[in-house]
């Protein structure tokens, strides 16, 4: 079922137009991703599920409700994490957790929430001494306080070192476990690639594609290139009359294939049978950035 | 409500320099003036009152001045200007619970540091509790509307901490020169002095419910109408984000 529905939405400012036309659904339960470059309209998009802003055009329904009119029927059921909104830098950890939760008639024992990330050892600390990973861990127990069926999170891994990053990550993944439904805004290949189950991506202001990252992937061009120094000398004509292999050349004692289909089944096979072993092999294949660019490239 | 009240007050207390600053320095200037046998001597000057009997009114200007013109606009403007606003607008809580919260406890602190002056005036120096106990309350309450008011539109129409910090402090050095904080009022030209009576906190007021004998309405009445006036234009103008 449905839990997020956006249809035909638009948004401008003054004369800048921050969403032109996005439609999406986001399924129950599951972790919802929208990719695209800066500027693209992915926070607008969110701010206007979120209630915070006004669409020109286009309905919006969250869990059933209409952001504006139910806007407080909806803060009852959205946990958000903004984009760069911060707090007082004087308040403690626990305190702001306390506090938030005070604002929900059934919300999450803060206590347990703030062991799960993590927190324990900064509960006495203030907010402006924490690190920019706890910071974004607060920002998510925050927005987790008071037993939000959807979270929405803007940016969350923006400005985190590779470590805090990942273990981020695996906290929302957590978070989709027990039953929340994730909206998550990003410009992270690898974070979209890992957490998400279905993407929209975002360029312009459009949606230029809604799919599973592997979905996306797979609507690129689906070349392949595979690289390897031989251990004895090999006739490159043999690669050649592969059909997998559209492109066969050796440059500095490497041989450089180009293809598509099972590229490397059947270059490995060809080696075997003539007994060559195949040393700093390399694999190329397309990713997520690969059919990010494209998709962006095509509506430009 | 409550908790967020209590949260304020709590990060009003840490920051040391405010509390300080708003709650005791008045307190400590007026222990320092006294100390200074030239001003606790009756002076034919002030009617055979003494120097610190004159300068009573001026202490609560800079407590009411410090709170509502550096403290108040500061801490709405950071709030507004780091998200805190924004991000409690996604919340059931509304932001505006905030800002009543930080006008309380503003307002609370203003209380504690005039009784503070007042009971120490009284028992180091014998200065006579106000005179005119309602009118003194009524003083204070108005003129930190009106200088409380004052403030919220500074945060409201500035568009950055910083210029709020700016335009603030400009306000504060006014309000406090006009309060006889930097000169005392009997040196002042008498144009200014008339002036002084009628820019909030209303130092006349203060000083006539205090060692007077009541405050004049006229003057209560303009701390009214600034607090009013100044509330709707901050109420209409103020941004959440």
């Amino acid at each position: 079922m449905a839990i997020i529905e956006v249809v035909d939405l638009g948004k401008r400012y003054g004369p800048k137009v921050a969403v032109d036309e996005v439609s999406f659904t986001v399924e129950e339960g599951e972790i919802f991703g929208i990719l695209g470059p800066n500027g693209a309209g992915k926070t607008t998009t969110v701010e206007c599920v979120e209630g915070m802003r006004v669409p020109d055009r286009g309905t919006i329904r969250v869990d059933g409700l209409d952001p504006r009119r139910d806007r407080d029927a909806l803060r009852q059921v959205l946990g958000v994490q903004l984009q760069e909104s911060q707090l007082p830098d004087r308040i403690k950890v626990r305190e702001a957790l306390d506090l938030y939760s005070s604002f929900y008639p059934d919300p999450a024992d803060w206590r347990e929430l703030m062991a799960r990330l993590g927190l324990e050892e900064q509960r006495n600390a203030e907010f402006g001494k924490l690190s920019g990973g706890q910071k974004q861990r607060l920002s998510v127990a925050l927005a987790l306080v008071g037993k939000p069926r959807i979270a929405v999170l803007d940016e969350l891994t923006t400005g985190l070192d590779p470590q805090a990053r990942r273990d981020t990550w695996d906290l929302i993944e957590g978070v989709r476990d027990s039953g929340v439904t994730v909206l998550l805004v990003t410009h992270f290949m690898e974070e979209a690639e890992r957490l998400c189950d279905r993407l929209a991506v975002i360029d312009a202001g459009r949606v230029v594609a809604i799919d599973t990252p592997a979905g996306l992937v797979s609507r690129v061009d689906s070349t392949q290139r595979v690289r390897f120094r031989p251990s004895t000398p090999i006739d490159l004509a043999l690669f050649r009359d592969l059909p997998e292999v559209s492109e066969a050349r050796e440059h500095g004692g490497r041989i450089h294939l180009t293809g598509h289909g099972n590229l490397l089944h059947a270059v490995t096979s060809v080696l075997a049978r003539n007994q060559v072993v195949a040393a700093e092999l390399r694999i190329d294949q397309a990713s997520l950035d690969d059919a990010f660019v494209e998709l962006t490239k095509r509506e430009k | 409500m409550l908790k967020v009240i209590q949260v304020e007050a709590k990060l009003f207390l840490r920051e040391g320099t405010s509390v300080a600053f708003a709650v005791l320095f008045p307190t400590i200037l007026l222990l320092v003036l006294g100390a200074i046998p030239a001003l606790r001597t009756p002076d034919p000057k002030f009617a055979g009152l003494r120097f610190i009997d004159g300068y009573a009114g001026t202490l609560v200007v800079i407590t009411l001045a410090f709170l509502g013109l550096q403290r108040l606009p500061a801490a709405v403007a950071t709030y507004r200007e780091r998200g805190v606003l924004r991000r409690l607008g996604t919340t059931p809580m509304h932001p505006g619970k905030l800002l009543a919260a930080q006008l309380l406890v503003n307002l609370l602190a203003a209380v504690v540091s005039v009784v503070l002056v007042v009971g120490v005036g009284k028992a180091v120096f014998d200065i006579a509790l106000p005179h005119s106990p309602f009118g003194f309350l009524a003083a204070v309450l108005l003129g930190a509307a009106a200088l409380f008011a004052l403030g919220l539109v500074i945060a409201a129409l500035a568009p950055t901490a910083k210029a709020a910090a700016g335009w603030a402090t400009l306000a504060f050095m006014l309000i406090m020169f006009f309060g006889g904080a930097y000169l005392p009022r009997f040196l002042l030209p008498d144009v200014l002095n008339t002036i002084g009576q009628y820019l909030p906190p209303g130092v006349a007021a203060l000083q006539d419910s205090w060692i007077g004998t009541a405050p004049s309405l006229l003057h209560l009445a303009i701390m009214t109408l600034i607090a009013l006036l100044a509330g709707t234009v901050a109420a209409k103008t103020f941004r959440w984000e």
